[in-house]
Order: structure tokens, then C-alpha cells, then sequence
């Protein structure tokens, strides 16, 4: 297994997933299988080489400090599944 | 003649000619609809009422002697992923089964400007990530040619309604091949065009380096015609090329002489089945019949492709689908004693388990002392194979590979291994990762009379190439004639 | 108990005052109803995309250059990953490895002492939205306003050893920052707020201990209470053999404690990777040239100047020009009256006092440059009394009404006819005929007295030189 039990548990929380013990059993086989084949890069010379972050060859696309109107908070606020005093409403944030 | 089967060409033309009126061509569609619908499901919703609205209203204009557009009055699918202002855009997931945009993608602006009517919502793998669309939790989606197999994916709604003449033309998203290998499976034509031609704006991003939208049409000019419309700068993109506009119909010209194809022999060696090879080489004995020159070249880097795209494409979707988080919009569980419960509850009820799968890797290749080795080395692979191809197009106008090494399977195929379903794309993937535009379009049949595509793919914002070789191969072979069978589908 | 180093660094946020946000054409302004600045971008809906505003480059340039920093030709941003409800998206929009400035510094003073404080980097981010508790419910909500309004995060080196020196680089900064007018600077609406990481060491070790982080500090009086409560109770926890644990803390201002967060920082991993949606920023020298040649005065010129232009002492022009409020307050009121000193003194003496007890900055003051500088020409050409001035200002503060008017309404001008004060000078000397006897006995206590006497009959208004000129002269006639 490239990838242990306990990482895929480890990525799984920062996903914010659960996963149930067979769920853990079978990513695991999964994501070993994957992550091998993933493995085949290290075996290139990357050198020297610069990564490519964007395929096109872009740099400062700006936009103007133009204000426009803003959208009702009524659409804004459409989808929410829970909603109140103009606000989108959530379980109370402990800090 | 029905009108349903007419391209979109012809039928624009119609219209325009008041041969038939815009609700006319309307009420053929969703009757055709109607009564090929229940077998393919290539739709997750319908747009009847709208539809018509617009029909009126374009009817109106047209009648009042304006001018409607080059696609004024013609019906048009469109996958599940764009945006539409007031209509469901579910991704196929159950994540986003309630969620209504309050805002238009671009495409959609840009094919209303140009006079199309969106006549639905197509399904597809949920949020693009399969290649069958068998990963959607909205419907199962059927190869009209034959219904016991998997249109492709992920835009395997969108090919299958144009394939199923239930569309005139539709649009997909193409991240690794989700428009051309679908378009191989159903026998249609699918361009996906170069990374930053076409705006992406409202498309919901899976991998957003890769991501690109892109037409489905029964012809080479119908796509062009499509692209036409959809094509051009935009200044919410940031990654959006500020180009010249062309028209892309004047790539339609029946001559490829002297016209160079590569054909990168080194990386179609393995995973292709004899059908498929039999086919590619009577597409390359075709096209030298025509006076292309053939020319082998090498695309060594090609065969990383699949493993470049899978660390880039899933560390991106872990972030974009980051904000799938039961709080401003979709899905939210039903039961939570807090708010990380309900973090988690929500991912872990919303999402199907590619898209987990996706997720995790993503998040795995992105985490604490794994970003080297896995994102980093990824992001330098793929320098690598832009440049295999930027020296290859020094030597060829375009290059010819097969779409998909196989025709479509059956459902249910690749349940037991992921990686398997991942080696579908094996041909696609390297345009994407060089972000080329490429097309697949009908190149005969193979194993069980399924459709087979072969893909030409061109230099960066060199699609007028790559239509002209196309269309030349589309009229001078049978194969785009061919209309799907709709056999099987009883078990 | 051991003598302990204490070792501070500050990473300051500061909104930027432009118009829109960062990636979206909604309006920045502070204050309006909960959700009413948004659009499906800032609120990150399916399908948006950003486009970076091009105000947000130039003021985090103009902020990295006047602070002494590197400014980089090649810059990118980055997505840092993370789930919380102020954060639409689920990951900030900031920068990683490649920030716009990079090590430059700052001077403070500190009790009369000059020190540099180093900036690690400076880079641009966007700021998250607000999560009001609902008392009623018990639910939290989210107002998404302050969704990706821009932000500069400006990180110091950790060479700040006290809380003043803490207080002292953030007003400094923010001085800065004000007279670059890239940032309001109003803390109390948390346009600029500062997160202390401190640690404490017994003098003498070499290695760092282990810091802690106490976030969103949004006044200079919670600045400093903070770290001298943190200081405070690191040493103890030392002292007692006890540990420090590298966490997350808040400061409850009202109570004046500091506390740990429930919120697990080792358990983040924020998988930061550059964000394919925006492209890097390539600066050209022309364009940080062309910046750095505009940059308005900085404090620490201005003051100079302003000892040498104005002849102020070093005392006052370090209070004129600490707020480039007070800063174009002064140098306005002085262009009209042309009395520096003056206009320093009002400044500085009255007006701060009643501008410090309505907690109002100089701005935002009824009295304006030119009221005050009406107000002096009034004292200088002998119409009022300094003393008269003084009632005169408090009305002119409360009303912001002009001087004059209220010179005129009250019948304020200061008697200067010598023949009318000498009639009133007879009068009370001739009733209290005591007090010249005291006079002519050598105490010169009495003509003070006479004095009060004149200015309590002319309400206040006699000119006093010609008071005193006049009441010696009839005394020793």
C-alpha cells in the first residue's frame, strides 16, 4: 500500500468526510492504486524544469476599481438552506 | 423529412427562410424528445416554458424583418455544469439537486446573443468526474447506439441528445476528454477548443487549469458554428485569451493537400484494442488519399499525461468543491450536533464516492510535505509534455490520435477498478494538459457496430486547422451519416 | 525570578480603501445592512471566477514601498484551503511563497529612542465575512460584506520587545499607511487589526520559546493590554514549571483577559497551491519607478520639515505629523493665518483634549482648518482676548459655528478704546481705595486684584495690555 489507513483517515477530516470502516478499506486499495500510478513521475528528471501553473502565458489581468451594483440580498440568500434576519444562519461558531 | 434530423445548418436556415416557424422546430424537438427521451435520459430537466417564451419572441423579430442570429431559433442542449440564470443546474450530484443560479454562464449569454434556445439541462458524471456518466446521481444516461452501453462521459447527456437528434447541438465541459470521448462513444462530432477561448465563467469548475467548454454537433459545421457563437474574450475570465475574433466557418473547406498530420506512433501502442487500430489506420489512409502528408512523430511525454492530470485535476477539484458546505446554497444534512457535523454529514451525504475518491486525492497530493512530490513534480511533467508538443507542431499541422482506445462498455464495466475507467482517457487527457484544442468526430465502426471517433488535435488557438482537416475527413467518409439504432436497453 | 526576554511579532491586517472589492465590482463601504454588498462572486457561488482589481496592486506597492521593502517584479496568489463560514469559498484567496514585498522596516520611537523593526514580507489577501451570534436563536449568522474586501497583511520580523514597542510600531504604521491613503485606518471598524505572536526566554538563551498567537487585536489600548497580559502569564506559566503551548488566543477586551481558542491549529493543513484562476503579477521598474516618484511626503520627513519651514519644536512637530489628519489640519489653518506656532498650540492643547474626550478624530470635528485659523487672525489683530478665544473655540467645537459669528453674536470683541477702559479703570479704583493702599505699600498682589476687578465689569472683553498700561498709569499719577 503506497498510502496508509491512517492517511486516507487524515485526508478524509481535512475533506470533511466520514468514512465508514469498509469505506476506509476500499479508498485505501483505491487510492494506493492511483497514487502508484502517480508514482511513475518520480522517475522523470524534472530538473531545472518550471512548472506550469497556467497554460496560457498570462500575467496582470486586472480589472478597474469600478464600483456596480451589488445583487438584491434576496437572490444572494435564494439557495440557503436556513436563513435569518438577512443573514445566512448556521449552527453556532465556537471559537 | 423530419425536422429533427436536420443539422443545425439546415435548420437555421429554415427558419430564417420562414420555411417553418421557431415554435414549429420547438414542438418537433420536444416531441422527439418525447419519445426517444424515455429510453436514452439524456436530460435532467427541461426547459419548456422558457423555450417557448423565447421562441415567441425571436419569432417576433424575425417576423418584424430583424436579424435573429446565425443560430436564431434553434434548439440547443446543455450540460448540467453551466450556469443557467433561473433554471436547476444540478452538476448531476446531490449536492446541487435544489440549487437554481441567479446568474448566466457566458456561454449561455453568448448563444442567446447569437439567437439559440436552451431547450434543457443534459446529465452527466456528477460534477464532470467519470467517463460514462455513470457517476450521476440524476439519471442513467444510455448510448443511443446501443442502450446497454455507457454514452461516455462526463458530458455523456449532451452527446447523447445530439447523437439521439434530441438536440441540434449541445455544449459539454472538457476536462480530460469529458466532450471528445463521449463524442466517440455516440458517433457525433465534440470540439473541445484551446484552453482560454472560450470563456469559462459560470462553468462549475472541477479542475479549473484544465477545464474548457465545448460543442456538440452532428457535423463539422455545426460545431463551427457553435464555436462561432460561443468563442471570444471575456473580462470576468481572467484566463480568457484576448484574441482577434474569426470565423470559424471558413475553415470549412473540403482540402487538406500538403496539410502535415503527425501520428505520435510511439504512444498509441498500448491499451488499444484491434477495432480501433483498424479504424485509425484507414483514417490515416484516408487522409494521405486526400494528399495529406503523413508524418510520425513523437510525443514521448504523452504517456504521463494520465498520472500529471490526475495529481493536477483532483488537487484543484479538492479546493473548487471546497465550498459545497450545506451553508449558502444546495444540500445541507439533515440531522448535525454542530457545525463541523454538519460539515461533515453534508460532504459525506452530498457527494458519490468518485467524487470523494477525487477529493482525497486531491487533498492527499496537496497536503504537508507531499506538495513536491506530487503537485509540484506534476505541474513540471506537464511543462514537459507542452513542450513535446510545441516541437511537434513545428513539424505537423495537426496530430492524429484515436479518440478512446476502446468503443463504448457496457454499465457496470469498470465498477470494480477506478483506475481502469481512468485509462478510457488515455488519448484525451494530453490535449488538456497542454491545453490544444482538439475534436473528435465519427471515424467508423467497430466491435458490435459501435461508433468509434478519431480525435485531431492542433496547435494552440489553431482551430482553424484543425476544422478544415476535419471537415475534409467528415466529407469524404460515410461515417458522420450514420444515425444510432437505439437497439438493447431490455435488461 | 529570572530575568525574561520577551520576543514579539506582528502581523498586521489593513483593508484597503479601495472602491470595490478585491475580485468583484461590489462596493467596500463599512456599515451597510448584512448581505447587501454581494454578488454571486464574493459570495462564491458555482461557476464565478476572479478578477483581480487593479487598485489592490498599486496601494499594497505604494504600502511596500514606504516601508523600506523589495519590491517583487514577479508575484502570484495562492489559495490557502480551509472550512469556515466566513469563508464562501472554503479557501483564502492570499500569497505564499511569492509576496508582492519582501524585507524592508520601519523606525519607531520609543520613549525617546529609536529602534528598527524589520518587515518579513508584506503580501495581499482577501478579507473574510463577519459571523454575528444570534442571542435569540443561539445559531451564528454570516454576513457576507466584508467577503474578499482587500487586505494587506503586513508581517514583521520578531524584533519587537515590549508592549510599547508593539504600540509604538502600530501607530507608526498605521501613520503610514494613512498618509499613503491606502487604508482608513479606522480600527474600531477593524479596517486595521493586528495578531501578536509573543514568546518569552530567560535572557541569555539563545532559542526562541514556544509563541503563542493572539488574533484580531483591533485598538492600540488592546494591543497593549494584551501583551502584557500574555507576557505576563508566559513568565508565570514558566516560572511555575508549567508549559506554553503553540496556540491560538483571543483577548477579551471588556474583561481584560487573554484566552486559548477551542480550535485545534495543529490540526490545519492548508494545502496552499497556486490559484489557477488569476494570473501572476509581473511589476515593470517603470511601474514601481513611476509609484515610488509619487509617493506623497512621509511622516518622518514632514516633521522635519516642519521643525526647519516652521520653526516648531521637535516636540510639537512630531504630534502635527504622527496623522496626516493632523498633518492637513495644521498646514491648512496655516496657509490662511500664517501663524505656525499658534495654530500648533490650538492644536495641540485644546482641541485634542475635547477632540480625546468626544472620541472623534480631527476630521471628523465641526471646526474646521479655516474656522481655527479665523479664530487665531482674530486673536492676532487684538478683536478678541486669548482668554475670550478660548470660550469662543468651545463654542465654535460644539456648534461649528465660525468665529466671527459667534465674536459678533455674543458681543465678544475685546474693548481696545482706551478712553472707554480708562473711564471703567477710574471706577474701580475709586471704589477700592484699600487695594491701592496695599499697592503703594509694595504689594503687588493688589493690581491683580484691581485686574479682575476691570475685566469682571467689561465681562471680560477689555484688551488687557491696555489694562494694565492704564491702571499703573492712574496708580502712580
Amino acid at each position: 500500500m503506497s498510502i496508509s489507513k491512517d492517511e486516507v483517515k487524515h485526508i478524509a477530516n481535512l475533506s470533511k468526510l466520514n468514512l465508514t470502516d469498509e469505506e476506509l478499506e476500499k479508498y485505501t486499495n483505491e487510492l494506493s492504486d492511483i497514487v502508484d500510478m502517480a508514482n511513475e513521475l518520480s522517475n522523470i528528471d524534472v530538473e531545472g524544469v518550471k512548472p506550469t501553473a497556467h497554460i496560457l502565458d498570462i500575467q496582470n489581468v486586472f480589472r478597474e476599481d469600478i464600483q456596480q451594483p451589488s445583487y438584491d440580498r434576496e437572490l444572494i440568500l435564494k439557495n440557503a438552506p436556513s436563513k435569518d434576519a438577512g443573514c445566512v444562519s448556521v449552527p453556532k461558531v465556537v471559537e | 423529412m423530419d425536422l429533427y434530423s436536420l443539422t443545425l445548418a439546415d435548420v437555421a436556415k429554415k427558419i430564417k427562410a420562414k420555411e417553418v416557424s421557431i415554435k414549429e422546430v420547438l414542438d418537433d424537438i420536444y416531441s422527439r424528445i418525447d419519445t426517444v427521451e424515455p429510453k436514452v435520459e439524456a436530460y435532467i430537466t427541461l426547459t419548456k416554458e422558457k423555450a417557448y417564451e423565447r421562441a415567441q419572441v425571436l419569432q417576433q423579430k424575425l417576423d418584424n424583418g430583424e436579424d435573429i442570429g446565425p443560430l436564431g431559433g434553434v434548439p440547443i442542449a446543455i450540460k448540467d455544469n453551466i450556469s443557467t440564470e433561473g433554471v436547476l443546474t444540478t452538476c448531476a450530484s446531490k449536492m446541487l439537486e435544489n440549487y437554481t443560479p441567479i446568474y448566466n454562464a457566458t456561454v449561455i449569454n453568448k448563444l442567446e446573443e447569437a439567437g439559440a434556445i436552451v431547450i434543457g439541462k443534459t446529465n452527466m458524471d456528477e460534477f464532470a468526474m467519470g467517463s460514462s456518466t455513470e457517476t450521476s446521481k440524476q439519471k442513467e444516461t444510455k448510448n443511443p447506439w446501443d442502450l446497454d452501453r455507457v454514452p461516455g462521459g462526463s458530458s455523456g447527456g449532451s452527446a447523447a441528445a445530439v447523437s439521439a437528434q434530441m438536440a441540434y447541438a449541445s455544449l459539454g465541459s472538457d476536462t480530460g476528454g469529458s466532450i471528445r470521448q463521449p463524442a466517440s462513444y455516440c458517433s457525433v462530432v465534440g470540439l473541445k477548443p484551446t484552453y482560454g477561448l472560450i470563456s469559462r465563467f459560470g462553468l462549475i469548475a472541477f479542475a479549473s487549469s484544465l477545464d474548457q467548454i465545448g460543442p456538440f454537433a452532428r457535423t463539422v459545421e455545426d460545431a463551427a458554428l457553435m464555436l462561432n457563437a460561443i468563442a471570444g474574450h471575456d473580462e470576468k475570465d481572467t484566463t480568457s485569451a484576448n484574441l482577434e475574433e474569426k470565423d470559424y466557418t471558413k475553415a470549412l473547406v473540403n482540402d487538406i493537400k500538403g496539410k502535415v498530420v503527425g501520428i505520435p506512433t510511439d504512444f498509441i501502442r498500448e491499451g488499444i484494442s484491434p477495432d480501433v487500430k483498424e479504424a485509425y489506420d484507414k483514417a490515416i489512409e484516408t487522409l494521405k488519399g486526400l494528399g495529406a502528408e503523413i508524418k510520425e512523430i513523437s510525443l514521448e511525454y504523452a504517456k504521463y499525461s494520465l498520472a500529471t492530470y490526475y495529481i493536477i485535476a483532483t488537487a484543484e477539484a479538492s479546493s473548487n468543491l471546497g465550498r459545497y458546505d450545506g451553508i449558502r446554497y444546495g444540500y445541507r444534512a439533515k440531522d448535525f450536533k454542530d457545525l463541523d457535523d454538519l460539515y461533515r454529514k453534508t460532504r459525506t451525504e452530498g457527494f458519490g464516492s468518485e467524487v470523494k475518491r477525487r477529493i482525497m486525492l486531491g487533498t492527499y497530493v496537496l497536503s504537508s510535505g507531499y506538495y513536491d512530490a506530487y503537485y509540484k513534480r506534476a505541474q513540471q511533467v506537464r511543462t514537459l509534455i507542452v513542450n513535446n508538443f510545441r516541437k511537434a507542431f513545428e513539424e505537423c499541422d495537426v496530430i492524429m490520435i484515436p479518440t478512446a482506445p476502446k468503443v463504448a462498455f457496457k454499465f457496470g464495466a469498470h465498477d470494480a477498478s477506478p483506475l481502469e475507467m481512468y485509462l478510457e482517457d488515455i488519448y484525451t487527457v494530453p490535449v488538456n494538459i497542454a491545453g490544444l484544442p482538439g475534436i473528435s468526430i465519427p471515424g467508423g465502426f467497430g466491435e458490435n457496430n459501435m461508433p468509434i471517433g478519431i480525435q485531431f488535435i492542433a496547435n494552440a488557438f489553431d482551430e482553424m486547422n484543425l476544422l478544415q482537416v476535419a471537415y475534409t475527413f467528415e466529407q469524404n467518409t460515410p461515417y458522420h451519416n450514420e444515425v444510432p439504432t437505439m437497439r438493447g436497453g431490455n435488461n | 525570578m529570572k530575568d525574561y526576554e520577551v520576543i514579539i511579532g506582528l502581523e498586521v491586517h489593513a483593508e484597503l480603501s479601495t472602491n470595490t472589492k478585491m475580485y468583484c465590482n461590489c462596493s467596500t463601504e463599512f456599515g451597510a445592512d448584512p448581505n447587501t454588498h454581494c454578488c454571486p462572486i464574493c459570495t462564491g457561488m458555482p461557476g464565478v471566477l476572479p478578477v483581480l482589481n487593479k487598485k489592490v496592486v498599486e496601494y499594497a506597492t505604494k504600502a511596500g514601498l514606504a516601508t523600506n521593502c523589495e519590491i517583487s517584479r514577479f508575484s502570484k496568489q495562492d489559495r490557502k484551503n480551509y472550512f469556515y463560514p466566513d469563508l464562501p469559498k472554503a479557501y483564502q484567496t492570499s500569497q505564499y511563497d511569492l509576496p508582492l514585498c519582501i524585507g524592508g522596516h520601519l523606525d519607531i520611537n520609543v520613549n525617546g529612542e529609536q529602534k528598527r523593526i524589520g518587515i518579513t514580507r508584506i503580501h495581499i489577501e482577501e478579507d473574510a465575512g463577519k459571523l454575528i451570534h444570534d442571542a435569540y436563536t443561539g445559531d451564528t449568522l454570516v454576513d457576507m460584506n466584508r467577503c474578499a474586501v482587500p487586505l494587506i497583511e503586513i508581517v514583521s520580523e520578531p524584533d519587537i520587545r515590549s508592549a510599547d514597542e508593539a504600540v509604538a510600531y502600530m501607530q507608526t504604521l498605521k501613520s503610514i499607511l494613512e498618509y499613503l491613503d491606502v487604508c482608513d485606518c479606522k480600527m474600531q471598524e477593524g479596517s486595521l487589526r493586528c495578531d501578536v505572536n509573543l514568546s518569552v526566554r530567560p535572557r541569555g538563551q539563545k532559542e526562541f520559546g514556544t509563541r503563542t498567537e493572539t488574533k484580531n487585536l483591533n485598538s492600540f489600548k488592546a494591543i497593549h493590554n494584551s501583551i502584557e497580559f500574555e507576557i505576563k502569564r508566559q513568565i508565570e506559566e514558566v516560572e511555575n514549571g508549567g508549559k506554553i503551548y503553540q496556540e491560538t488566543r483571543r483577548w477579551d477586551d471588556a474583561k481584560g483577559i487573554g484566552y486559548a481558542m477551542r480550535t485545534k491549529e495543529d490540526a490545519h493543513d492548508y494545502r496552499y497551491f497556486p490559484e489557477p484562476d488569476l494570473a501572476p503579477i509581473v511589476l515593470s521598474e517603470e511601474y514601481i519607478q513611476n509609484l515610488k516618484d509619487n509617493l506623497p511626503e512621509m511622516p518622518h520627513i514632514k516633521k522635519e520639515r516642519y521643525m526647519k519651514d516652521f520653526d516648531l519644536p521637535e516636540y510639537d512637530a512630531d504630534i502635527l505629523t504622527s496623522s496626516i489628519k493632523t498633518a492637513k489640519f495644521f498646514e491648512e489653518a496655516n496657509d490662511i493665518c500664517n501663524n505656525p506656532k499658534a495654530v500648533s498650540n490650538w492644536i495641540m492643547g485644546d482641541f485634542t483634549r475635547m477632540l480625546n474626550e468626544k472620541e472623534i478624530e480631527i476630521d471628523e470635528s465641526k471646526v474646521t482648518a479655516q474656522n481655527l485659523a479665523e479664530l487665531i487672525s482674530l486673536i492676532d489683530k487684538g478683536t478678541i482676548s486669548s482668554k475670550i478665544a478660548k470660550q469662543v473655540f468651545e463654542d465654535m467645537f460644539e456648534t461649528g459655528e465660525n468665529a466671527k459669528d459667534i465674536v459678533e453674536k455674543k458681543g465678544l470683541v475685546q474693548m481696545s478704546d482706551e478712553g472707554a477702559i480708562k473711564e471703567i479703570v477710574q471706577k474701580v479704583v475709586d471704589a477700592n481705595p484699600q487695594s491701592i493702599a496695599d499697592y503703594k505699600a509694595g504689594k503687588d498682589r493688589a493690581i491683580g486684584f484691581l485686574v479682575g476687578q476691570i475685566m469682571k465689569e467689561t465681562k471680560g472683553k477689555a484688551n488687557p495690555q491696555i489694562v494694565n498700561k492704564l491702571l499703573l498709569e492712574i496708580i502712580n499719577k
